[in-house]
């Protein structure tokens, strides 16, 4: 993760008529790395990404890739998963990705693209008879036919099962491994923690902060958090020197002395039988940042 | 590029070979109207009267005689040559040069004969000097034929490519496409060139019928005919591409391209000649292509003109597809707004 940013974004704006989706924002790409882009519904993350894949016009500022203003090169590196796309009927999935793959110069072993995003046994499959997964998987080896230096995945778990998304993860640790640039947009606060080196992450149009996700918990957190359902918590002991919120039925105790903290709940006579510490994590800093729920 | 143009290309032809209702209806649509015209039309014939006026000047003077002013007569200016070759046909009732105080006719015509005798009853004795003019009769059917395959390229490239485009940017195909180096020109020739297979087909598919059912004339160059075929399908589906190079509702599109069908179905002369229509209408005729193919068609099919002889038209042709390719494709947009 040295040299200059394959990807730089500079003050980008973009207004729908009244609605100013997004306001002002820059950052960098940095090269091989998970690069993650965070926020609730409507944060403006795919208007965002749409932009710079150049499938929507900015209303101001610019996007810089190897830094030059992104055009054909760009187009021919990328690879591109729309959170929906429609593709056409009566053709198959192989057919489908062979169509994609004439289009590029530099074009990946479509076998390896199938076997890698699991469509082996679709291949022959119409495109309208696939489940949700299925399509989220052609969707996504659509975008790597022309093995992209740098791949751009919007929202691509959303909608997965538990089991289907760990299986995704894995395959983006996989490409990722190939020294890749990944851009991801998620409102999944763990699976930006999971996956990305670096993160951005909006509200409303604008950037909150940004770094990396363990950087930017370290710096905002020295404390860790203790939880209690509210029932077994209903009043504080009388002495009690930590922060305390109450919510989702939690009593959240943020504390950098968790040994103090407990005796002192022991000590009040608090039953601990359901008492869970935890360390801060994305979404708290969300929470604190914007004073908004990351998940409505 | 030409891998990108047959890449879409390819796919579209999947998808519309398997696409087996439309493609059905594509194919069953013009047979069923052949058949159609068959049943109604065979052995058919004229029932109004055309004569012809051999003079150099467009306006006619119904004060130069009487026989001008016959009720439910039309007179067309025409060159000599061509009057006489349209009497020979039986495509006009009898051929009059005022001046020379000649007339043609065909001596086998029923529509001669009527023309002949009204004629004679509004003109004295030896006045006119009578000329023969035989030869296999033109049917209407003979004429109608290359109408009916030129409305049928016309339907199939207006709107067949019209609603693919506009469906594809609807449902975000097309801005799926804008995310990889395909330009919009190669998307553009991609669909031109699947129409044009589709359409030629089709059209070899009625023409063929047609010889066969209805032993329709073909007196020209069957090369020249396909160029008419080819420039006349690629023109439409620029037209096509242009109307639909940024509508993303198919309503809209459809009211578009009705637009342009309804007129150019009515004032090309698909059903009926022009020839005897105000000239206002004849120079708006001209501003469709279908106009000139059919021109150029019959011409072929009808009077046996050969490539040299349609050239004019062919080059109409290609310069209103260069037009519009130009216009869609600055138009042209990925998706909606
Ligand atoms: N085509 C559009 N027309 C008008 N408003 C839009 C359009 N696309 C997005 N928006 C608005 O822009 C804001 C950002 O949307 P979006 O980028 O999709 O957010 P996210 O991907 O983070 O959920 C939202 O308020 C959304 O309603
Ligand atoms: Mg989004």
């Amino acid at each position: 993760m040295t040299g200059p940013p394959i990807l730089a974004v500079r003050e980008l704006v973009k207004n729908y008529g009244q609605v100013r989706a997004v306001r002002g924002i820059s950052f960098d790409v940095p090269r091989n790395c998970c690069f993650g882009l965070l926020g609730p519904n409507g944060a403006g993350k795919t208007t965002t990404v749409e932009i710079i894949e150049g499938v929507t016009p900015a209303t101001s500022g610019e996007v810089l890739y190897e830094g030059e203003k992104a055009g054909a090169a760009f187009r021919q590196d990328s690879g591109v998963q729309f959170q929906t796309a429609a593709l056409q009927d009566f053709i198959t999935v192989r057919e489908t990705l062979e169509m994609f793959h004439r289009l590029y110069r530099r074009r990946a072993d479509i076998d390896q693209v199938i076997a890698d995003c699991a469509l082996e046994k679709l291949q022959k499959r119409d495109n309208r008879k696939l489940s949700g997964g299925q399509r989220q998987r052609l969707l996504l080896a659509i975008a790597l036919v022309n093995d992209p230096k740098i791949l751009f995945l919007d929202e691509p778990t959303t909608g997965m099962d538990p089991q289907a998304r760990r299986n995704f993860w894995e395959l983006v640790e996989r490409i990722r491994a190939r020294k890749k640039t990944i851009v991801l947009t998620t409102h999944y606060m763990e699976e930006a923690q999971a996956l990305c080196d670096e993160i951005v992450i909006m509200n409303e149009g604008v950037i909150v902060t940004q770094g990396a996700p363990d950087t930017l918990l370290k710096a905002h957190y020295k404390e860790i958090i203790l939880e209690l359902p509210e029932a077994d918590l209903e009043e504080l002991p009388a002495e009690f020197p930590f922060h305390t919120y109450r919510r989702n039925g939690l009593v959240e105790i943020h504390t950098d002395d968790a040994n103090e903290a407990i005796t002192r709940l022991s000590r009040a006579g608090a039953p601990l039988g359901r008492l869970n510490i935890r360390p801060f994590r994305l979404e708290d800093l969300f929470l604190d940042l914007t004073g908004k729920e990351l998940r409505s | 590029m030409i891998q990108r143009i047959l890449a879409i290309l390819h796919a579209r032809n999947l998808e519309f070979l398997r696409d087996k209702a439309t493609l059905g209806w594509n194919v069953a649509m013009p047979l069923l109207l052949v058949a159609g015209m068959a049943a109604i039309f065979s052995g058919g014939d004229r029932a109004s009267y055309k004569v012809a006026l051999v003079q150099a000047e467009q306006e006619i003077n119904t004060a130069a005689h009487p026989y001008l002013e016959t009720r439910y007569f039309d007179f067309i200016a025409m060159d000599q040559e061509e009057a006489i070759e349209r009497v020979a046909n039986h495509q006009l009732d009898l051929a009059l040069d005022l001046n020379a105080g000649t007339y043609w006719i065909n001596p086998e015509s029923p529509g001669g004969y009527f023309a002949e005798r009204l004629l004679e009853a509004s003109s004295e004795e030896g006045a006119w000097r009578r000329q023969p003019a035989s030869g296999d009769p033109i049917t209407y059917v003979d004429w109608l034929i290359p109408g009916i395959l030129g409305m049928n390229i016309m339907f199939s490239c207006l709107f067949g490519v019209g609603y693919v485009v506009v469906r594809y940017r609807k449902n975000g195909f097309l801005k799926r496409l804008k995310a990889t180096p395909l330009r919009p020109v190669e998307f553009m020739s991609a669909q031109i060139l699947s129409r044009l297979l589709l359409a030629i087909f089709v059209t070899l598919l009625l023409y063929g019928a047609t010889r066969l059912l209805l032993d329709i004339r073909m007196e020209g160059s069957g090369l020249a005919l396909f160029l008419v075929a080819v420039l006349a399908s690629i023109s439409l589906v620029a037209i096509g591409l242009a109307m639909a190079a940024r509508v993303t509702s198919e309503e809209l599109a459809g009211g578009l391209l009705n637009l342009v069908t309804w007129p150019m179905m009515l004032l090309s002369g698909v059903w009926f000649s022009l020839a005897g229509a105000p000239q206002w209408v004849q120079q708006l005729s001209n501003i469709f292509p279908l106009t000139h193919a059919l021109t150029a068609a019959r011409d072929i099919m009808l009077y046996g003109a050969g490539f040299a002889d349609v050239l004019p038209q062919l080059l109409i042709l290609a310069g209103i597809t260069a037009a519009f390719l130009t216009v869609g494709a600055a138009l042209f947009r990925w998706r909606g707004a």
